[in-house]
């Protein structure tokens, strides 16, 4: 699903970001990144979504080489790709159901089908009976649950998540890695990073570990 | 298809929403205002157009006989005017027809009793070619019996000259008034692109081409170029309407019923779907412009 082999990144000031990045992620699998802030958990996720490009060596995303890839091809790469960020990103000039909504404006599906998705996205959440509300009188928690309604809405098979519970309460934390883990009971590939091992030892799954740009 | 349709709607619905909005209404406010100066004036050149394309059709002479000239002399004349392979058209005013002609006019009846005799001579007007009414003119002055010739082609020339120079200024307003249009268009067109900010980011993370993100913006500046250019076609219709009140009185007055024409249907929409295609233009170059500084990061 996500295969780095020798992946290093230098920012333009000469930062370098990551180095000798090797890893894969198989089809189905829920993996941790953490590492302390400015480790390179951002940069190794930005190169999957293609937000970022490698300096050298090959990152591919679901058989697709993301160095080579055209600009044109990007947002087809990421229609596939279900993206959740720590300052989530949502839109507060429309309501709950509206963000939900927003993947789903150049997809091929009729309103009635996109309305169903997007009920059943935040129903999966928990937001279907604030739907109407507007993402600003949402608590921190209901917020990011959004923001993976709307990453899962197109049903992805891959969903990456940069510090999703950064900023939360342990209870909303927790609330959220559950919805994560149950996406990735009915199969979709799931890689979260976070700075919060404690977080992710419950868990039992694989975690990748990363320290001054480089797998520990 | 159905999806294709979709999209555009949608993007139609929003470059209306924001069009709406107090800005969109303002700039196609100021589009219309500067448009319809070049659109007013091309509107009043071709109400000349009549007159000018008369005047400059066949060069004219107008040869004034001595008062005291008898009929006779002026037939001999015609007979030697008619010889003249120059002379393309004839034709005699005896002094009475030209003495009825100028009683028609107001005020000149009062004028012409006063005087208690016939002042006016009998007169020949004949047309020729523009190459030969010079040469043609100065050889008739020569002529016995001739007191006064008058080539009309000069000052006929002249307005024509004038009406082309005219013409050209209106082109010049027209294209530097045409690229404020593109200028406001791409500014707006701008702020709204760094408003739009947030959305467009997310767009581009969720998966939208650049054409869908694009669309918006497209549909936005041929909407305020296309009100821009219906505002300018209503102020020269407004416009004219007002003048018309005016020259109508005037007009009367010496008898005629002229009257400032309207644009031409055709040329209206000419003018509306002009602007409109700068708009878009103006939408396309910020668009291209600015969209690429906007990416997730």
């Amino acid at each position: 699903m996500v295969s780095f082999s020798s992946v290093a990144k230098r920012y333009p000031g000469g930062q370098e970001a990551l180095r000798e990045v090797s890893f894969m992620i198989s089809e189905g699998e829920l993996a941790f990144i953490t590492g302390r802030s400015g480790a390179g958990k951002s940069t190794l996720l930005k190169l999957i979504a293609a937000i970022e490009r490698p300096t050298s060596g090959s990152v591919i995303v679901k058989g697709q080489n993301i160095g080579a890839l055209k600009r044109a091809a990007i947002p087809y790469l990421r229609r596939n790709l279900g993206l959740v960020f720590q300052d989530q990103k949502l839109l507060y000039d429309r309501s709950v159901y509206d963000n939900a909504m927003l993947p789903l404006a150049f997809s091929s599906h009729t309103p009635k089908e996109a309305a169903r998705r997007v009920r059943a996205a935040l129903d999966k959440v928990g937001l279907l009976a604030r739907e109407r509300s507007n993402p600003i009188q949402l608590s921190g928690g209901e917020q990011q649950r959004l923001a993976i309604a709307r990453a899962v809405v197109n049903r992805p098979s891959l969903l990456i998540a940069d510090e999703p519970t950064a900023n939360l309460d342990a209870e909303s934390a927790a609330r959220i890695l559950e919805i994560f883990v149950a996406f990735n009971q009915v199969g979709v590939t799931v890689l979260i990073a976070t700075h919060d091992q404690g977080l992710v030892a419950r868990y039992g799954k694989r975690i990748l570990r990363l320290e001054q740009g480089r797998i520990a | 298809m159905s999806t294709w349709l979709r999209q555009h709607r949608r993007a139609l619905g929003q470059a209306l929403r924001r069009f709406t909005k107090a800005a969109g209404l303002a700039s196609a406010l100021v589009i219309g205002i500067a448009l319809s100066l070049p659109a007013g004036g091309y509107a009043l050149l071709e109400n000349l157009r009549p007159i000018t394309a008369r005047l400059t059709l066949e060069p004219q002479i107008s040869l004034f006989l001595q008062p005291e000239a008898k009929r006779a002399e002026a037939e001999a004349l015609g007979e030697r005017l008619r010889a003249d392979p120059r002379v393309a058209k004839l034709r005699f005013v005896p002094r009475e027809d030209a003495l009825r002609e100028l009683q028609a006019v107001e005020g000149f009846p009062e004028l012409i009793a006063a005087l208690g005799r016939n002042p006016l001579p009998d007169a020949f007007v004949l047309s020729t070619n523009a190459t030969a009414v010079n040469a043609l003119a100065a050889d008739l002055a020569g002529l016995p019996g001739v007191a006064h010739v008058q080539a009309d082609a000069v000052w006929a020339r002249r307005l024509a000259a004038l009406a082309g120079i005219a013409r050209l200024g209106l082109w010049l307003l027209a294209g530097l008034l045409g690229s404020g249009l593109v200028a406001v268009t791409f500014n707006t067109i701008r702020l709204q692109i760094l408003t739009q900010r947030d959305e467009i980011e997310v767009s581009k993370l969720i998966g939208a081409t650049d054409a869908f993100i694009r669309r918006p913006f497209h549909y936005l500046g041929l909407l305020q170029g296309l009100a821009g250019g219906a505002v300018a076609v209503g102020i020269v219709c407004a416009a004219l309407a007002l003048l018309n009140r005016e020259v109508s009185v005037l007009a009367e007055s010496y008898g005629s019923s002229f009257r400032f024409a309207f644009l031409p249907l055709g040329d209206a929409l000419a003018v509306v779907l002009f602007a409109g295609l700068l708009g878009w233009l103006g939408a396309h170059l910020s668009v291209n412009r600015h969209l690429r500084e906007i990416e997730p990061g």
